[in-house]
């Protein structure tokens, strides 16, 4: 066996390989076994290292992706809504304990109509992220933006969310101010809302952080952003117990738009310049922008109780099962 | 006379009276796993409960392979408790008052939130509103199911529309936290509920204290996420021993009637 294959496999099934190859050659030092089964044995070893080697690759490919989705020079949700949005008034604090800036939320014009904008901002350089705490929200920001999709509901103005979040943040004062039912209420209210509501994943859809701004009629992804239910490094640390299965996780979990527009979690891919969105930010946001206004042309006349029973039957029909 | 030694305070306990204490310990009040079984048991009065939702069974969908197969998993899990998922559903009789009763069950995949928890929750948020019954809910988990991928994701937004058109029937809804709930069910179903009451020192939380502790470096208080500390924050009803739920339960449902 040629050992320099191994090279090209996951390193968490090497000892697997490793185990099985030194088997097979104390089974070969046993006389009276017959040649033919070491060939079988070898062959099937050989498969599985291949199909080893097609896993690592894979899951190269989308760890590549999940680098895209995370780069910082990508157009931020700040920068969608400059370029797609006139006249945007920012409006902040959940009137009840604080504000956020983690959450981006206001009112701006869309081809003469007055849109709500809600996302979350990430920040670049160093300062703006501490600033926007890395796009990782906490209560008062999920309580802002249900604060002004309330506004925008009862003054019947559409709502447009930007998600890229690595997820909600992890901190005593957010668990102590409510975080989890935050969370809820946010997903509860995004329900109830009788406007449509377009849901568009420009970066990192980091699970429960994310869902908090997604349940839209339509949810589009840009090509190189992700959605999971978790980190692939939280998924690595949990089920792998090892950092090594980073990459891994981030394959098995599916959490590519391709992946997810397969799983009918999105509607819609929107591609972007070649090689990615920090290539030609200034594209990606007219890109995004004529996106925006086809959506809302499609939903615009739909009346309201027909856009909020929509998104209740495409959310609830989620899942897959078996019934025997 | 056998023995079991409580968990928190480390005392001897005789396994008889740990039973009739409802695994309780009688020395410190802490509170004990007890599976979905159990828990129907001491909730429901007796032969009343009529499970649903039965045939549904979770699949590996996606292939979902770790250290073993998603498959691989679910087959072990089902042997080991003898359940065939971390929810059970039904209807049942609290003191005489119907109610659509689910009961979590952490034993299972850590009680973790897949396509059949949520297609669950789904039936019995329909046969609540069917029957125009009361919906109770016992809750414990260890978040959404990582083996599912962003569908279990989606059992957050699933559960909590079904729960919403319950809600919009003016139908009472009543959570149950037990120990422990967290991540996507605590995000979801478990905070939308009319009234949430707590077990005595049932972890409730968004992000467990493993994950805190990754964030900031050193080991969050003792009391993070305690149910008492939850109590205290305003994030719950109420905080009731397990010996007085039933009671509890019965007495709210009356209330609700007007």
């Amino acid at each position: 066996m040629d050992l320099k294959k191994l090279e090209e496999i996951p390193k968490s099934y090497l000892k697997e390989i490793l185990g099985s190859l030194s088997k097979l050659e104390k089974l070969k030092k046993i006389p009276f076994f017959t040649g033919i089964h070491f060939k079988d044995a070898e062959r099937d070893l050989a498969r599985k290292i291949e199909s080893y080697k097609k896993v690592e690759r894979d899951a190269k490919r989308v760890w590549n992706i999940v680098e895209l989705s995370r780069n910082e020079n990508r157009p931020q949700c700040k920068d969608y809504i400059n370029g797609i949005f006139e006249d945007f008034v920012n409006l902040s604090g959940d009137r009840l304990t604080g504000e956020d800036k983690s959450i981006i939320a206001g009112l701006g014009k869309i081809n003469g109509k007055t849109v709500a904008a809600i996302g979350h901002n990430k920040g670049r350089d160093i300062k703006e992220r501490m600033e926007y705490n890395f796009g990782m929200s906490i209560p008062q920001g999920y309580r802002k933006s249900q604060r002004i999709m309330g506004l925008a509901d009862k003054f019947g103005f559409p709502i447009v969310t930007f998600i890229d979040t690595p997820g909600a943040y992890p901190a005593i004062e957010a668990e102590d101010d409510g975080q989890a039912s935050a969370i809820a209420k946010s997903i509860s209210l995004m329900f109830e809302v009788k406007v449509p509501i377009i849901v568009i994943l420009i970066g990192e859809g980091g699970s429960g952080g994310a869902l908090a701004l997604a349940i839209g009629n339509e949810v589009a992804m840009l090509e190189n952003s992700t959605y999971s239910v978790i980190s692939p490094e939280g998924c690595a640390a949990i089920l792998w117990k090892n950092p090594s299965g980073t990459k891994l996780a981030a394959r098995e979990l599916r959490l590519t738009s391709r992946d997810l527009l397969g799983l009918k979690v999105i509607d819609r891919i929107i591609h972007e310049p070649i090689g990615g969105a920090q290539n030609a930010p200034r594209r990606m946001v007219r890109i995004v922008k004529r996106y925006v206004t086809g959506a809302l042309e499609r939903y615009v006349s739909i009346p309201g109780e027909e856009l909020k029973s929509g998104r209740a039957r495409k959310f609830e029909s989620m899942g897959f099962f078996s019934t025997e | 006379m056998e023995k079991v030694k409580c968990e928190n305070c480390k005392k001897d306990i005789e396994n008889e009276i740990f039973i009739l204490n409802l695994w309780v310990c009688p020395y410190c009040n802490h509170h004990r796993y007890i599976d979905a079984r159990d828990r129907l048991q001491i909730t429901a009065d007796s032969n009343s409960f009529i499970e649903l939702g039965k045939n549904i069974n979770s699949f590996d969908f996606l292939n979902f392979y770790d250290v073993k197969s998603y498959g691989v998993r679910l087959k072990e899990t089902k042997l080991k408790t003898s359940l065939d998922e971390a929810i059970i559903i039904g209807q049942a009789q609290i003191e005489g008052d119907n109610v659509a009763l689910g009961i979590m069950d952490f034993g299972f995949m850590g009680g973790s939130m897949g396509s059949v928890v949520g297609e669950k929750i789904k039936i019995l948020s329909n046969h609540s509103i069917e029957k125009n019954i009361p919906l109770v809910i016992f809750c414990t988990s260890g978040g959404a199911r990582m083996q599912e991928g962003i569908i279990s994701l989606m059992q957050m937004a699933k559960t909590v529309s079904s729960i919403n058109r319950v809600k919009e029937m003016r139908i009472p809804y009543i959570t149950v936290i037990t120990n422990p709930t967290s991540g996507g069910v605590s995000a979801s179903f478990a905070t939308i509920a009319d009234i949430i009451i707590a077990e005595p020192g049932a972890l409730f939380c968004f992000a467990g204290p493993r994950v805190i502790k990754q964030t900031i470096k050193k080991n969050p208080p003792p009391d993070f996420g305690s149910a008492e500390r939850n109590m205290k924050n305003g994030q719950v009803d109420m905080i009731v021993n397990r010996s007085d739920l039933r009671d509890t339960l019965a007495n709210l449902l009356i209330l609700f009637k007007g």
